[in-house]
């Protein structure tokens, strides 16, 4: 067994992002010794990249807006998947989750009588998002990260997690740690852990995510024996950058359409019209000047631009296979003969230097060309809603590693907001589930075959090159796990993850422990693999469409069993398997929010 | 330089070829090596970087996240510059001879473009947090857009920590990291100051611990900023201002005497001892028992 370091604390937060940083700022304020581990350094999680708001009912720029609206929204954006329970805590506590950023340094945009400025977004029926033009993730993540420094929470950086540690009962009592920089191992003794890891989006070829989202989270709890739910709900964000090539994916924010900016094919036809799903015509603009009218007059109905993320992604989709994309392959979005220059340039900074400095777009005069790109994981890690514990004892989630607040689909603004109010919960779910807990011995021998595992990529000689390994995993799930499925792709997905498996065991690594990428990536590919195949098996099992998951072989919802299931993915003697399990209920109060007849 | 074991296949693809040469090596020492791939449009130098790593040397050591110019990973000195990997276009530079790419040159080497960057967060313990005033009876904090905007300015801080890289008080003398904060520091302490909401005076520590009075305003930190901020004239000059206005204005020294009120200080700022030891080990590597 390789030599490793031991470090004691109560709570080990996984993840330095928004959900984790909110974790452990709590844990630690309710005594429990708390420590963050990232794999990057400290302040560099995906939630920077977070741009056009957090979603809360502040009702500073509408004061028709209430939680009650915010929830509505949430279910109906989700397909009404959602788990009831956190969208309806997401929707009461998001404002106040605000307000306290506020009173730790944040500074959000204002109004003009100096209050929080609230913008549209898509799904939301009133302007919900607090935002810093459209860096509100950097705000929001540099402001926690503060925060946490102030409070003295230990932050072990570039440090990758590769297996969770159980004790005789089952329960997680730690984990398993490597330090990039050096190689060497570490072991975090815990009485509790929080996975904060962040989503999956690196299992495909075009993604808005980082290097870091490899599903680590969703796997560690697979692995310990928690369950998943939800895998096959895979947010494709309608609006990523598609040229140059090396910039596909990047992500384009909603904001730009909460704006203001229009959607059109080559033809330069305003197509969103064309796309209205019954499901919310009740509620979508039929005629330009309808929706041209809401931005000022929230008596009319919403431009469809302004559907949910599914509906335009699936739109742009359409048109692009029926020939009337842009030269790259995708549509325009027009800001530039919505609004003024010096609006855009204030309220989009962010967006201008991007488009301007990686694809020589002025997006003050020309449209952007954009197009599906892999942004979220809805499902995650089955969590109590009100602790945020896992189904495996001393094991938490918060954030997109966590399911069931999304349902099948999020709604832009509701991940800032959801990583505020559950990484709070988290907290002190874990603080207080330490205060009854010894600590306990870990199991030696499984935490020594997981080290020595690790080491064995540098033992195969001549084998797979780990990168080549990656590609195939990313263009398989691109190609055959992406925005519409079918059976038949999705068998093919399985077979072929089943050989780029095969493949991962024989990948070779050269060189020495010290910050050797290969290597890293080699442990990356395990979480990629179990994590594609879940997702592979969910899509499989639910035989319909809703939200991010489109069967083309199963065209329609169907209200009558799919509606009523969560998929759960667990391990069962080494294998990923799937079930199909009941919801719970939605409690009367809560439905009739939901009927209540739109004006 | 050496070359690169990615020659052999670089000369089977045809087509116009970018050359890297990257620094290899560790805090023992190092050397660059040339790396040869395909052009392709539209990339940017962390795209090649990248490319060379899948095809050609797999263990090259480099920091990256968002690809974007959002996150301030992927810093590194392209042609002696120091710039973000991922904004900077190879169609900017001149692709007739080999592009230098190394790891920032302020900060020991870990391995390759890896640098060991954690002077700056034990530097950040030093600052005393955010104290904002109470909240007013109706709960709601006011705060007109131009009042904002003041210090947001400095929130668009990235963490590349470029302007430390450039800054010649800490990049040619070593020994000043002990009483030095650098330019990213100066602009955190000024996005405090100028914060419509925080009670905290930061002055003595600026001028007694971090060492604002060493800035000499040569502006090649402001020059280098990926998100432009104006780190001179809008935070390092301030501050420099209100120093001397804190500490040799006679009124307010003599006020302060008779008054016997320290301007506020939180302890972990005041201790001499903290101040004199930014040590990395306690960022992300404290002391550990060992085991197994």
């Amino acid at each position: 067994m390789p030599d490793y370091e031991t470090h004691h604390v109560d709570v080990l937060v996984v993840g330095a992002g928004g959900a984790g940083l909110r974790a452990a700022i709590e844990a630690a304020a309710a005594g429990a010794t708390t420590a963050v581990v990232c794999k990057s350094l400290l302040g560099k999680a995906h939630t920077v990249m977070a741009e056009g708001g957090v979603a809360a009912a502040l009702g500073n720029v509408w004061s028709e807006d209430s939680w009650q609206e915010h929830f509505r929204d949430t279910m109906r954006g989700g397909k009404m998947l959602n788990n009831w329970r956190m969208a309806e805590l997401h929707a009461q506590e998001a404002p106040d989750r605000v307000l306290e950023l506020e009173s730790w340094g944040a500074l959000f945009d204002r109004t003009a009588d100096g209050r929080i400025l609230q913008r549209d977004f898509g799904g939301h029926r009133y302007a919900r998002l607090a935002h810093v033009g459209d860096r509100t993730g950097l705000e929001m993540l540099r402001t926690l990260q503060n925060r946490a420094v102030a409070c003295g929470i230990e932050v072990f950086m570039e440090c990758k997690i590769l297996r969770l540690l159980t004790d005789a009962s089952g329960a997680v009592c730690g984990a398993l740690g490597l330090w990039r920089a050096s190689g060497e191992f570490v072991v975090f003794a815990a009485k509790a852990v929080i996975l904060a890891s962040g989503g999956i989006g690196k299992i495909w070829k075009f993604t808005s995510n980082s290097w870091e989202s490899t599903g680590d989270g969703h796997a560690l709890a697979l692995w310990a024996g928690a369950d998943l739910i939800d895998m096959e709900c895979v947010q494709f964000h309608p609006t990523g950058m598609i040229w140059p090539v090396s910039a596909r994916g990047l992500l384009v924010t909603e904001g730009v359409r909460g704006d203001g900016g229009i959607l059109k094919n080559a033809d330069g036809e305003r197509f969103m019209f064309r796309y209205i799903p019954e499901y919310y015509a009740s509620e979508t603009a039929e005629t330009i000047e309808e929706a041209d009218r809401w931005y000022d007059d929230k008596t009319v109905r919403r431009p469809p631009e302004l559907l949910p993320r599914d509906e335009v992604a699936r739109a742009i989709n359409a048109e692009v296979k029926a020939g009337r994309g842009s030269p790259h392959g995708g549509v325009y979005l027009d800001i530039a003969s919505r609004r003024s220059p010096e609006s855009i340039r204030r309220r989009l900074p962010t967006m201008y230097q991007q488009f301007k400095e990686l694809a020589d777009v002025d997006i003050t005069t020309q449209a952007m060309e954009v197009g599906p790109t892999c942004h979220y994981m809805m499902g995650g890690v089955r969590v109590d809603a009100e602790t945020e514990a896992a189904t495996i004892p001393g094991l938490f989630a918060a954030g997109e590693v966590a399911g069931g607040m999304h349902g099948a689909n999020r709604l832009g603004g509701n991940s800032l907001s959801d990583l505020l109010v559950f990484g709070r919960r988290a907290g002190i779910g874990a603080a207080e589930y330490v205060k009854r807990l010894r600590p306990a011995a870990p199991d030696v021998a499984a935490l020594e075959r997981s080290a020595t595992a690790a080491l064995a990529y540098f033992e195969n000689e001549g084998g797979e090159n780990p990168y080549v390994v990656h590609d195939a995993v990313a263009e398989t799930m691109q190609s055959l796990v992406g925005i519409i499925r079918t059976a038949a792709e999705l068998e093919a997905a399985l077979e072929r993850l089943d050989e780029l498996d095969e493949q991962r065991r024989r990948v070779a690594v050269a060189g020495h422990r010290q910050f050797n990428p290969a290597w890293h990536l080699a442990l990356d590919l395990e979480s990629m693999l179990v994590v594609a195949r879940s997702t592979t098996l969910s899509a499989i099992a639910r035989r319909e469409s809703r939200g991010g998951h489109t069967r083309d072989d199963y065209p329609a919802s169907d209200p009558e069993h799919f509606a009523t299931v969560n998929i759960v993915t667990r391990l069962a003697n080494g294998a990923v398997t799937v079930a199909e399990e009941e919801r719970p209920a939605l409690p009367a109060e809560l439905a009739a929010l939901l009927e209540v007849a739109r004006s | 330089m050496t070359s690169g074991d990615g020659d052999r296949r670089a000369e089977a693809a045809p087509g116009p070829r970018v050359t890297l040469a990257i620094w290899r090596g560790d805090a023992a020492g190092g050397e660059f090596r040339a790396y040869s791939v395909p052009a392709v449009e539209g990339e940017v130098v962390l795209d090649v970087v990248q490319r060379i790593q899948a095809e050609l040397a797999p263990d090259l050591a480099v920091r990256w996240n968002c690809k974007a110019g959002r996150c301030g990973s992927c810093s590194a000195e392209i042609n002696g510059q120091p710039r973000l990997m991922c904004m900077t276009r190879m169609s900017t530079l001149d692709l007739t001879t080999a592009i230098t790419v190394s790891p920032l040159r302020a900060f020991p080497a870990v391995r390759d473009l890896v640098a060991d960057v954690s002077f700056n967060f034990a530097m950040a313990k030093r600052i005393p947090p955010f104290a904002p005033r109470p909240r007013p009876a109706d709960g709601i904090y006011r705060m007109s857009q131009f009042d904002v905007d003041r210090a947001q300015e400095f929130h668009k801080c990235i963490e590349c920590f470029l302007c430390q890289d450039v800054c010649h008080v800490i990049r040619d003398h070593e020994e000043n990291k002990a009483r030095y904060a650098g330019p990213r520091l100066f602009v955190r302490l000024a996005e405090l100051e100028m914060h419509p909401l925080d009670t905290v005076d930061r002055r003595d520590l600026a001028r007694a611990h971090l060492g604002i009075g060493l800035c000499n305003i040569t502006k090649c930190c402001s020059e280098v900023c990926p998100e432009g901020i104006h780190i001179t004239d809008n935070a390092i000059i301030p501050l420099k201002e209100r120093v001397v206005d804190a500490h040799y204005d006679p009124v307010a020294w003599l006020g302060r005497k008779i008054l016997r009120r320290p301007r506020p200080m939180p302890a972990a700022a005041a201790a001499p001892s903290a101040a004199a030891d930014p040590d990395p080990a306690n960022v992300a590597g404290p002391a550990a028992e060992s085991a197994g």
